[in-house]
């Protein structure tokens, strides 16, 4: 709300400086790596052992298994993300470095998107050993995968800052998220699909849809973290 | 209480409360009795009397919700009523969801053989019912308080934008991949005379129900916090007497006689 503390720093900087921050934690701590990726590897498994492997349904639905588990994972991923900024006073002093709220939202949701492209990346790989997927389209696959994970790692951040210093916020963050990002599943289901039966063609139009969406819960934490974060709320 | 009372005065909740209750005993009449069953359909065409008043009241509570929370968060015309009303219309909202979703899934057994379609109206309702749920489950945990107000009115606002994307997409799966079969043209009933009229007042109905329950609501929310604010002062009066109390001062609070005792 209040104009910049800090000296002049720009805002792409301060979100790196942040995003940094949170990667080198994770690279640290490995909760993302050590925690959060075998728990989607063990979604796949499961998967398999739900919808029986020799039915050749598993291919045919992979795309929707595949985001269906980065969304449980990215839960898991952004709980992580706020828990970090909540630890033993980190919040005043950020505060005290004259971070703004806006960058810091910029920065969380930046080290979140490239922590789950990590894991896209493993669980894809797994998907196409253990479902038989023959991968096509690799360029709509990324052009979908982008937007999709900025977009789910925006609004996981958003809705995580809202609900941060409340006691229920693990239990409260899949209620508000899911329904929310619902699109996304949808867009980034329907594209991955279209590119894997070889009609890429088809996939743009969802991608576009992806852009739009990621852009939208972007703004929207960018104007709430900036508006609630001097005084706590975020 | 005074501001509650001047907003939303208690003739003004009688007067709704009764004209609903009228208006209701009108449609059950109308809907019942007067109106003649529907010619492919039958009676569980009556349905629709209920269902469609329903889902425009969801939408309508939705809709104020985020007008009143855009209200909150808009510094000129910040004020606590505006949150107080936002978390009542999203409650009347979120039952008013339900009761459509279960109304139509009534509906459509009869009507499609199915209880639920996965249709593109539907779809969206049914997101919208768990959007708004969520939001008022954070409210329950965000407790009292500016920052509390501020963040449900943003979490209001986000669901409420949400909406016209969730219904986009799901429009554009559903028609890319199958033609509406659901709502085949030859399903609906042309709307005509009395069935036309018990709608109307259906609608007229629970519009006035809604806005019946929403002032009650709002009122209980104010005498909520009414309540919470007094039980503060008190708790800050008794704390304040027992520190402060001179030692020859005849001891009154709850604590009395526990006064740091005089040099």
């Amino acid at each position: 709300m209040s104009g910049p503390v800090n000296a002049g720093l720009p805002l792409w900087r301060e979100a790196a400086l942040v995003a940094a921050k949170d990667l080198r934690i994770e690279t640290r701590a490995r909760v993302t790596s050590g925690q959060v990726l075998p728990f989607a590897l063990v979604v796949v498994l499961l998967f398999a052992f739900a919808l029986d492997p020799d039915r050749g349904l598993l291919g045919r639905v992979a795309p929707g298994l595949f985001w269906v588990t980065v969304l449980l994972a990215a839960l898991l991923a952004v709980g992580r993300s706020v828990a970090v900024e909540q630890a033993a006073g980190v919040r005043d002093q950020a505060l005290l470095a004259g971070l703004d709220g806006t960058g810091v939202f910029l920065g969380k949701v930046a080290a979140v998107t490239v922590e789950l492209a990590v894991l896209e990346v493993v669980l894809g790989a797994t998907m196409v050993v253990l479902y038989d997927v023959q991968v096509t389209g690799g360029a709509v696959l990324a052009a979908a995968a982008l937007p999709a994970t900025a977009g789910i790692a925006a609004t996981g951040t958003l809705y995580a800052g809202l609900a941060s210093g409340t006691r229920m916020r693990d239990t409260l963050l899949p209620l508000l998220v899911l329904p929310v990002t619902s699109p996304v599943l949808l867009g980034a289901t329907r594209a991955f699909e279209d590119a894997l039966d070889g009609a890429a063609g088809d996939a743009w139009g969802w991608v576009a849809l992806l852009w739009v969406f990621a852009l939208f819960a972007v703004a929207a934490g960018m104007l709430a973290f900036g508006a609630l974060w001097e005084d706590g709320g975020a | 209480m005074t501001a509650t009372e001047r907003l939303y005065p208690r003739p003004l909740a009688r007067l709704l409360a009764v004209a609903a209750a009228g208006a209701l005993g009108a449609l059950v009449v109308l809907g019942l009795v007067v109106a003649p069953p529907d010619a492919v359909q039958g009676d569980a065409q009556r349905i629709m009397y209920l269902h469609v008043p329903t889902a425009w009241l969801a939408y309508l509570a939705f809709g104020i919700t985020a007008l009143a929370s855009a209200l909150y968060l808009w510094p000129r015309t910040r004020a606590a009523a505006w949150d107080r009303l936002a978390g009542a219309s999203a409650e009347l909202g979120v039952l008013f969801c339900g009761l459509t979703l279960a109304l139509g899934s009534l509906w459509g057994r009869p009507i499609w053989g199915v209880w639920w379609a996965w249709d593109a109206r539907l779809i969206t309702t049914a997101v919208l019912f768990f959007l708004f749920c969520g939001y008022l489950a954070l409210r329950r945990v965000l407790g009292r308080g500016e920052v509390a107000a501020r963040r449900a009115a943003i979490a209001a606002l986000v669901a409420f934008a949400d909406v016209p994307v969730v219904h986009f997409s799901v429009e554009w799966w559903r028609t890319l991949h199958q033609r509406a079969t659901v709502f085949n043209p030859e399903l609906d009933p042309q709307i005509e005379g009395t069935m036309a009229l018990t709608l109307w007042v259906g609608v007229l109905a629970f519009t006035l129900l809604y806005l019946a329950l929403l002032g009650l609501r709002y009122r209980i929310a104010g005498a909520d916090e009414h309540r919470a604010a007094q039980a503060l002062e008190a708790a800050i009066t008794a704390r304040r007497r027992s520190a402060e109390l001179p030692a020859d001062a005849v001891p009154t609070g709850p604590l009395g006689g526990a006064g740091v005792p005089a040099p």
